[in-house]
């Protein structure tokens, strides 16, 4: 089956300085796929390589086997390929529902019925549409950011460490939010901090050493591997 | 109340006040917009103003030699501000495109060439002298008058600032309108909060730019025309004068907030007049001459106590 995003031995940096050297990650349909990885591993890095945020000088990127290497993010995103950054990802002074609005600048048509999917999908957002997304607390920023990432028809949705900073309580929420998001039928390609707890919503993961790949498996493969756990998991049981 | 000071106060130094205040208010929502979608203080802004100002004259010129009638400024200010729109485009495709990843003090720079260039260009096409925009002396609005007596105030405000001040009310209306109602407007509150993710959101920017420099130009046209309207002249000097006070408008009100431009384009307004309104003694309190130093001293008090100005805007 072709991969829906597909990086193969990407090399990518900022100016003269490469980050990856040798990566490459696969999301099939119906997946989601966790990247994590020590501190400065390169995992936002591949991620904004394939909103051609950074220079690739070697290797592809492909989405349903398409070569998209080096395509403008504006480009990127009229593909379907959306995505959540780590931070600054709401537009503070607009309102929840102008956030939407803006997300859906590539939309043709159906905005009114995609906006109530997603007040369906995040219903914590309907109550506060009209206010500053700047006003809301961070686990209510991140769920505007990623209502506003999917008001496209995404093909993928790649999100850049959705639980930093967050408290226990809206992590959960978002790693449930994460699997209700998958069941409507968009793969996720997920980089995370909180390795263990993004493995056990995930199908699969890789986790990055210097900028390379190091170990792949599933979820559960990696949750249970003890070297992983010792080096990336923290508390090393 | 009115007896003791009502009437020199309010039809001598509150109205022109509330005159000059529009003005700057229409001129800093422009510099604003560019500023906090753009980002970079735009120099040659004064000089939109101007050139528009020129050109309206022009139209209305050529309207009367045509036709044989005698136009009014605001309809003949349709078809200029159309050109001087189409004129901006063009410079931002020719001339600022190039700049737009440099650093901003680079565009800056290049913003005060183009001060330059437009100034110089009118000074060619039209001359360096002054030119009468407007004949005759404004009289007061009749109704207005008459209707004040009878409620014992006199009010003598002229037809030409009845214009300016609905002229006014008209363009913040539509302008609120635009940014809070439509996509694009939307899309220019989206950028200005922060270009990077309106990049990634997939938001056309260029068209966003675009957009800024005719909603900026447009009001900058009606602020030029409006002044022209109330001095009754042009000068190729006359955008230059008014930048100062806009930028101290701008920043009162905070960095990319188009109401704060409003609100602070009408506070200078009222503080370079009544600083020279005789608040103690005879003598005015500060000697029209200072007129603009007023604007200057609010901005840099501005700066140094707020500089993210009265409704939060940005600041560097």
């Amino acid at each position: 089956m072709t991969p829906v995003l597909s990086l193969n031995n990407l090399k990518a940096g900022y100016g003269q300085t490469e980050i990856l050297h040798d990566l490459s990650i696969y999301v099939q349909p119906n997946e989601i796929v966790a990247i994590i990885g020590p501190n400065g591993a390169g995992k936002s890095t591949a991620m904004k390589s394939v909103l051609g945020l950074l220079n690739i000088t070697e290797g592809t990127v492909e989405l349903n086997g398409e070569d998209i290497t080096n395509t403008p993010a504006a480009k990127v995103v009229q593909l379907g390929i959306s995505y959540v950054p780590q931070t600054n990802n709401v537009f503070v002074n607009l309102t929840v529902q102008e956030n939407l609005e803006m997300g859906a600048w590539t939309r043709p048509h159906g905005i009114p019925e995609r906006l109530e999917e997603m007040f369906a999908l995040f219903p914590d957002l309907r109550e506060k549409r009209n206010q500053a997304a700047g006003s809301l607390s961070g686990g209510q920023r991140q769920m505007v950011a990623m209502a506003k990432a999917l008001m496209v028809d995404a093909k993928i949705l790649l999100l850049d460490e959705p639980t930093a900073g967050l408290s226990p309580k809206y992590r959960g929420e978002i790693f449930g939010t994460i699997q209700k998001i998958k069941a409507t039928g968009v793969p996720i390609l997920i980089v995370e901090q909180n390795a263990k707890q993004a493995l056990g919503v995930s199908d699969r993961g890789y986790v990055l050493v210097d900028g390379a790949n190091r170990f792949t498996g599933t979820g559960a493969e990696l949750i249970a591997d003890r070297e992983i756990a010792r080096m990336f998991l923290g508390g090393g049981h | 109340m009115w007896d003791a000071f009502g009437f020199e106060f309010i039809n001598f130094y509150f109205i022109p006040g509330l005159v000059l205040g529009c003005i700057y208010a229409l001129g800093a929502i422009g510099i604003t917009l560019t500023f906090g979608i753009l980002r970079f203080a735009n120099f040659a802004h004064g000089e939109v103003m101007m050139s528009g100002a020129y050109l309206t004259w022009t139209v209305m010129a050529i309207i009367t030699s045509v036709l044989g009638i005698a136009v009014h400024p605001l309809v003949a200010a349709v078809p200029a501000g159309l050109i001087v729109i189409w004129l901006f485009l063009l410079t931002d495709k020719y001339f600022y495109k190039p700049f737009r990843k440099a650093d901003t003090i680079k565009v800056v720079m290049a913003s005060f060439g183009m001060m330059l260039i437009i100034r110089s260009a009118v000074q060619v096409i039209w001359g360096p002298n002054q030119l009468t925009f407007v004949q005759g002396i404004a009289k007061p609005n009749t109704v207005l008058q008459s209707f004040s007596q009878s409620i014992d105030m006199l009010l003598l405000i002229p037809n030409k600032h009845l214009f300016i001040f609905t002229g006014t009310i008209v363009i913040v209306i539509a302008l609120s309108y635009l940014l809070n109602r439509t996509r694009i407007g939307k899309a220019m509150r989206a950028v200005s909060d922060s270009p990077d993710l309106a990049h990634v959101t997939g938001i056309d920017v260029d068209q966003v730019i675009r957009a800024t420099w005719i909603v900026g130009g447009a009001c900058a046209m009606a602020a030029g025309v409006f002044l022209a309207m109330d001095i009754q002249m042009l000068e190729t000097t006359m955008g230059f004068r008014m930048l100062l006070p806009m930028f101290a408008a701008a920043i009162l009100g905070g960095i990319g907030k188009p109401y704060g431009a409003v609100f602070g384009g009408l506070v200078i307004g009222l503080a370079e007049e009544l600083s020279a309104y005789p608040w103690i003694g005879d003598a005015p309190l500060i000697s029209p001459g200072y007129k603009t130093g007023v604007a200057f001293a609010i901005m840099v008090i501005m700066l140094i106590v707020r500089p993210q100005g009265l409704f939060k805007g940005r600041s560097f």
